[in-house]
């Protein structure tokens, strides 16, 4: 192919074109990518993929070690570990995907509104961002959860309402820097309605480091909300969740080590992945930042 | 300088005001009454229930209950637990050595590891070290504490029988709490400082300390990893944050009697007053450590202007 040619091929390819084919050369979010995706089959053909039901209890079966018939052994009722670990697939990747999607919804409306109106909306608006990372770690989502009640969805409202900041300041940063740019600054003397502005030229752009704090947000908010779980202040017995199932096998360290193995291994491995397509992520959609 | 630390205090005030509303509505937004929960099953007739909610103050308006929770607090007093009647201030009080003991020491690894692999990570550049240091430190970041926690005692105490799996009071029930919390900011910091490191090696005066012929220790030492530390001293609030919060989960683990520990289980067994008190104490402590950090920042780094 002459230079030209390639010119003119590349000239043609869509931006979104162009931005698949350099994910799919990216190893990082290759790798993330496919083993994100093998958790998701695995949560999703959990019913298939095991003839165990995930709940019941059996006796006789009591911690055995893995074997062909229980791949990763089975837990203190003579549950399959496995089967619970793939049904727990779906409750993770739930709470990271709502929590996310909660936080960034009012984090971002809040940061464009506060970086879009700036004066004393804007600083209201961060007065309160600023008492809630008062609240270290998963403090907030502590205080959250004891005043909602202990459940798996009060778990999703806590860890998404406490991560509403990272997406605030995110979206209030990347507004007031769009602010200044001329086609805003354009629209804005064509008097562009406000509300169409925001949804027309500022989310998109917004778009590239919401993807990148969006996707560390995921990974975080499954090893919070398996935290939650971990001390009992989240899903509870006998739902089939990564966090119950470590805290339910920690009498059993000495003697029956394959109870929390598997289960701590499954978060690793997720949360790993998508921390891995984050970096890669990262790379591609926000150069400044490779090295 | 010093008008810079009044500054950022006074700075502080409405966040502190506005975390000391929202903590003293947390009593209010619990399902339940206070006053029933003090009583538990000693409650035998509603008179009994009114005098207790009088004696709580439950039943004054709001704001006069706020102004005085804020007036008890000002003056030490963050109420008393609703299981033991004990003061809550004498309750974290107690508690408070093991935590900062715990929090202090996992610190001190994490710092110690987190700079130590991102410099050799930065140093040795897209190597094989480089990779695997990074590789590490995304193992770090991915694995949750309470699994690491398990694997430690499995490892150390299950298995090699080198320290006691549970407990404090002692160096060696320090150790592996301490290294899965640690273990646990490293990777991050460790990301952290390998990339401001190679921010830094690649300015100008890096080479022109090179090509005088400065011996690669005073280029890496003195000329890099001092300005390669200045951001990292604004994560180091963040970092110990991070740990305050992962003490919750590793002294539950660990059956230490912290301050985490002491949260967890005044929200299982529902005694609210000293989950607000606490909640009021670890906030109000950590707006105190973000101000510290700040100051630290400015002191460290002379190009930042104070106003």
């Amino acid at each position: 192919m002459t230079d030209v040619a390639r010119v003119q091929r590349s000239s043609r390819e869509s931006p979104r074109r162009r931005l698949l084919r350099r994910f799919s050369r990216s190893a990082n979010v290759l790798i993330g990518a496919s083993v994100l995706l093998f958790m998701i089959v695995l949560g999703v053909s959990a019913p298939i993929l095991t003839s165990y039901n995930p709940e019941q209890m059996t006796a006789a079966l009591r911690l055995r070690p893995p074997d062909a018939e229980h791949l990763f052994g089975t837990d203190d009722f003579g549950r399959d570990v496995f089967t619970r670990i793939a049904y727990g697939a779906r409750l993770s990747l739930l709470v990271g995907v709502i929590s996310v999607s909660i936080a960034s919804t009012i984090g971002v409306t809040l940061g464009i509104v506060a970086g879009y109106f700036g004066g004393w909306i804007d600083a209201l608006i961060m007065r309160l961002i600023d008492v809630m990372l008062a609240f270290p770690g998963i403090l907030l989502a502590l205080v959250i959860v004891s005043i909602l009640g202990r459940s798996l969805t009060n778990v999703m409202i806590a860890v998404g309402i406490s991560s509403i900041p990272a997406y605030a300041r995110m979206a209030r940063g990347t507004t007031l820097a769009l602010k200044s740019v001329d086609y805003i600054t354009a629209a804005r003397a064509i008097g562009a309605p406000t509300a169409r502005m925001m949804r027309l030229h500022i989310l998109p752009n917004i778009t590239a480091p919401l993807i990148i704090v969006a996707t560390n947000g995921v990974a975080g908010a499954i090893i919070a909300g398996a935290a939650l779980s971990f001390l009992g202040l989240g899903a509870q017995p006998p739902t089939p969740e990564w966090g119950i199932m470590l805290a339910e096998g920690r009498v059993y360290l000495r003697n029956a080590w394959w109870v929390t193995t598997f289960p701590g291994l499954a978060i690793m491995v997720t949360v790993m992945a998508i921390n891995l397509m984050g970096d890669g992520l990262r790379d591609i959609l926000d150069p400044r930042l490779r090295l | 300088m010093l008008r810079y630390i009044i500054r950022r205090l006074l700075q502080a005030i409405p966040t502190v005001l506005l975390v000391s509303l929202l903590v003293f509505l947390m009593l209010q937004l619990i399902p339940g009454d206070p006053a029933e929960i003090y009583l538990g099953e000693r409650q035998n007739s509603p008179e009994q229930l009114e005098i207790v909610r009088e004696q709580m103050g439950l039943n004054r308006p709001l704001h006069i209950q706020y102004l005085d929770y804020m007036f008890k607090v000002l003056q030490g007093d963050f109420g008393v637990s609703l299981n033991n009647r004990r003061p809550i201030l004498d309750e974290i009080l107690t508690r408070l050595p093991y935590t900062l003991e715990l929090t202090l020491s996992a610190l001190l690894i994490s710092t110690v590891l987190g700079i130590g692999v991102g410099i050799l990570a930065a140093l040795r550049h897209n190597t094989i070290i480089d990779t695997g240091a990074m590789l590490l430190a995304l193992v770090g970041i991915s694995m949750p504490v309470y699994w690491s926690s398990l694997l430690l005692i499995v490892l150390l105490s299950v298995n090699l029988r080198l320290l006691p799996p549970i407990g404090q009071g002692s160096l060696d029930r320090l150790i592996m709490p301490a290294l899965a919390l640690g273990l646990l900011s490293a990777g991050s910091l460790a990301r952290l400082v390998r990339s401001s490191m190679l921010e830094v090696l690649s300015q100008d005066y890096i080479l022109t300390a090179r090509s005088k012929g400065l011996p690669q220790r005073t280029v890496v030492l003195k000329h890099t990893l001092r300005n390669a530390l200045i951001p990292i001293i604004t994560i180091l609030a963040l970092t110990f944050g991070n740990l305050l919060s992962g003490a919750v989960l590793t002294e539950t683990i660990f059956a230490r009697l912290g301050i985490g520990r002491m949260y967890v289980e005044g929200i299982l067994n529902k005694d609210y007053t000293l989950v607000q008190g606490t909640t009021l104490f670890v906030a109000l402590a950590y707006v105190l450590i973000n101000i510290v950090t700040d100051v630290l920042y400015v002191y460290v780094d002379p190009r930042i202007k104070y106003d």
